[in-house]
């Protein structure tokens, strides 16, 4: 144990911790997206779900506590890692040209502050200050349907939404890599794997704002 | 054909440095670019000034010496070359070509284009040996290695320690420096004792130097005139991730 703690001092540790919570908040988006997606079976489904996630008690608080140890944790590791790599190269070049990188790969920092900015308007809006227009607390989802027929709303929710594709389409292959889980043979997973894996949760979470706007959901 | 060459000068390691602009009007497509650099060298003594200093040795691609960026791509634009192999016809007649050295905190500008690469030997000090017992040598077939483990082994043994890898990367990160050296001793049966302690040691003593991390741009095999694959990377991950589990951190002085 002591030699993992000794580890994280080590960029590389601090990556692995990256990966590692990285993962673990993949797995909250695909719950979280599960969940949501129930909006399409109607109210009942999507508020029977939410009384269910309501009704387990210590349980949905522990889960809670746990997303958010991941999340803080994560952020410390990428900031110290950032400041670490920008002072890696304290003069840099005149010119230089890239061969490989993708412009995902240039931007987490950025996109994943932004998407940070956006779990805060998020979790005010729902959660905290439960600013949404027209808040019920028990009727999740006439609280979507009413949030989301806002345009302004829907296009800051999509636009979230595209950013955090920008982050998990270079997070998808970058965890695994770190992880050591790529071998021989990994251009597929960088170029395809990583890539669907991000479109598929990005697609579904802004198919809800559209639907809402189209008016399939109301 | 005409080239202008705009070279980065630095008198010394404390010196700002400049980029200076070198016409050279009669550049011959045979010649490699350190020939090029070696006409403009026999010119500038001539006249006087001082010579553009820069490392080479074998000039056949092989040693690792010579090095520097040109026009923003480590080694020049053609891949699985080394500056000495990259030969003029590459160019354009009339092409501005920016030539730089390698940039890094851990790889010092000493003069010119030339680093200092210490911090790479210290890397390989940390941890990229074997505990094989000296005397006579053993016999050839007593340890049976599989030809494609012996092959991927000297895949990762090709490295020639340029740095090139170094200088591409966007965050001056030895990554895949140091994943060639952990896996070209860690992949054959000779070097599993340390394993896991060569990972921690040297990955520890790279992160001590002042490189950045791996954000697995994949820029750095890119720019490998080795061509050596990111894979190595994820290999020395595996290892340092398992021995950070189980191992304990040793010192140096207990092998």
């Amino acid at each position: 144990m002591l030699a993992v703690l000794a580890s994280y001092r080590t960029l590389l540790g601090k990556k692995g911790a990256m990966a590692i919570t990285g993962a673990a908040l993949f797995l909250f988006l695909i719950g979280h997206l599960l969940g949501n997606v129930q909006i399409f079976f109607g109210p009942e489904h999507l508020n029977g779900y939410a009384a269910f996630l309501k009704s387990t008690g210590e349980v949905i608080w522990i889960m809670r506590a746990g997303v958010m140890a991941c999340f803080l944790l994560h952020i410390y590791s990428s900031l110290m890692v950032t400041v670490a790599n920008q002072q890696a190269r304290p003069q840099g070049y005149a010119t230089k040209r890239s061969l490989e990188t993708s412009f995902a790969a240039r931007t987490m920092i950025y996109t994943g502050s932004t998407v940070l900015l956006y779990v805060i308007y998020h979790l005010m809006m729902f959660t905290f200050l439960r600013t949404g227009p027209g808040y019920s607390p028990h009727d999740v989802y006439r609280n979507v349907v009413l949030s989301f027929q806002q345009p302004a709303i829907s296009a800051v929710y999509i636009a979230a939404m595209l950013l955090l594709g920008a982050h998990l389409f270079h997070g998808a292959w970058s965890m695994a890599h770190t992880l050591g889980l790529s071998g021989p043979g990994y251009k597929p997973w960088r170029r395809m794997v990583g890539p669907a894996v991000a479109a598929a949760i990005v697609a579904g979470y802004i198919s809800i704002p559209v639907a809402v706007l189209a008016g399939w959901v109301r | 054909m005409k080239l202008t060459l705009r070279i980065w000068r630095q008198d010394g390691p404390r010196d700002k440095g400049k980029f200076v602009a070198y016409p050279v009007d009669d550049v011959a497509e045979d010649m490699s670019f350190l020939e090029m650099l070696d006409v403009l060298n026999e010119r500038l003594t001539l006249k006087g000034e001082r010579p553009v200093a820069f490392d080479s040795d074998c000039r056949e691609g092989i040693c690792g010496a010579c090095g520097f960026m040109v026009s923003g791509v480590a080694h020049g634009p053609q891949k699985l070359t080394t500056a000495c192999q990259l030969f003029m016809r590459h160019f354009k007649d009339g092409e501005t070509v920016v030539v730089e050295p390698f940039r890094a905190r851990a790889l010092p500008v000493l003069k010119d284009l030339i680093i200092d690469r210490s911090a790479l030997d210290a890397i390989v000090q940390a941890g990229g040996f074997i505990s094989a017992r000296t005397g006579s040598a053993p016999e050839a077939n007593a340890m049976l290695i599989a030809k494609p483990v012996a092959d991927r082994s000297m895949d990762a043994a090709a490295c020639i320690g340029c740095g090139a890898c170094i200088a591409a990367c966007p965050n001056a990160s030895a990554m895949l420096f140091t994943a060639a050296k952990v896996s070209h001793l860690g992949l054959l049966p000779q070097g599993q004792p340390e394993r896991r302690q060569r990972a921690l040691r040297m990955v520890a003593k790279m992160n001590e130097l002042g490189f950045g991390g791996c954000s697995n741009h994949g820029e750095c095999e890119a720019a490998c005139p080795k061509g050596i694959s990111i894979d190595f990377i994820a290999r020395l991950n595996r290892d340092y991730l398992s021995g950070s589990l189980f191992e304990k951190p040793e010192p140096l002085s207990s092998v």
